[in-house]
């Protein structure tokens, strides 16, 4: 299955209309797509406005392949799972953002190989094409860096030591 | 140093923000941590540790905003946190206020998704949080913020 995620908090029609179509074009597909409150309504997937965080859970664990947004809770929550991710970043100027942060968030994770970018509608036809077999990805822990849980420890050991002295 | 379990309000606005933070519980073990964030939100994968659940607000949302300050400022009155730490965005900021003046210690990590630039909650909470981090470490200043890590 893929699983195909916008967020909860806008919608990103041109994300959703590009997977329908390409959907469409290459019949049998199982897709299943959260649209949030879109103006385009799929013709050839499952899809549903919003879903419940365990549902999105659920989701998750049984797709091949997430296709986002650039938004952090998709991709980190994909990638816990080792489910490779696609993501499609939302632009400003196309009025899918305040702005363009997720054109930054797309190009770091993709220069860390953790994601796919697709740069356009044609470029994600492009990509998806690529994942007609499942592959294995990379697969982050559940945890932060062991450097910011360090320092966050020590953080907290010191002010409850202050607190104490004071 | 003490060993004294520290009481850590650990707030988060939803999606990405939430993620962020529910990586860094590995920090919070041994200590009494209530978690804050925006419903509806799987509070299981938390438990037994207890969740508050507030209503988001943002810059363009100035009655909302009103009501989560509210929240948000009895929350720290009720929990009198040692440690606040948040992973944004407005929850966050305001926990971080209130619980300073409650005399908590508090840390703001602005969300990786800010690769380019600190978010408008991260910017205001430098200076106001004990400790502003960024998750990239070009955006870094000595001005603040710092960089301590990432949540990946």
């Amino acid at each position: 299955m893929i699983f195909v995620a916008v967020g909860t908090q806008l919608p990103f029609d041109r994300l959703v209309r590009s997977i329908d179509e390409w959907a469409a074009s290459t019949p049998g597909r199982d897709v299943f797509a959260q649209i949030a409150n879109g103006a385009y309504t799929p013709q050839h997937i499952e899809w549903a406005r919003n879903i419940l965080p365990t549902e999105f859970q659920a989701r998750l664990e049984g797709c091949h392949l997430l296709v986002a947004h650039a938004g952090i809770g998709s991709i980190l929550s994909a990638l816990e799972l080792g489910k490779p991710v696609i993501v499609l970043p939302r632009q400003a100027l196309l009025g899918e953002h305040r702005n363009d942060h997720q054109l930054a968030t797309a190009k770091r994770f993709g220069e860390r190989g953790m994601v796919h970018v697709a740069q356009d509608e044609t470029d994600l036809c492009r990509l998806l094409d690529q994942f007609e077999t499942p592959v294995s990805e990379m697969k982050i822990s559940s945890e932060a860096s062991p450097e910011l849980i360090r320092n966050l420890r020590q953080f907290i050991s010191q002010a409850t030591c202050n607190k104490r002295g004071a | 140093m003490s060993e004294r379990p520290a009481k850590i309000l650990a707030v988060a606005s939803g999606g990405g923000h939430w993620v962020q933070l529910q990586r860094l519980r590995q920090a919070f073990v041994g200590h009494q941590v209530t978690f804050v964030t925006v419903g509806p939100c799987d509070t299981s994968v938390v438990a037994p540790a207890p969740v508050k659940l507030i209503s988001d607000a943002n810059a363009r949302t100035p009655f909302q905003m009103m009501g989560l300050l509210l929240h948000m400022a009895w929350i720290v009155l009720r929990v009198r946190p040692d440690v606040v730490i948040t992973t944004g965005a407005a929850p966050g900021y305001w926990a971080i206020r209130f619980g300073r003046w409650c005399g908590a210690k508090t840390v703001f990590i602005d969300s990786i998704a800010n690769a380019g630039q600190l978010s408008l909650s991260g910017r205001l909470a430098v200076g106001r949080a004990d400790v502003t981090l960024t998750q990239w470490p070009d955006l870094a200043r000595d001005s603040g913020p710092c960089f301590w890590g990432s949540v990946v």
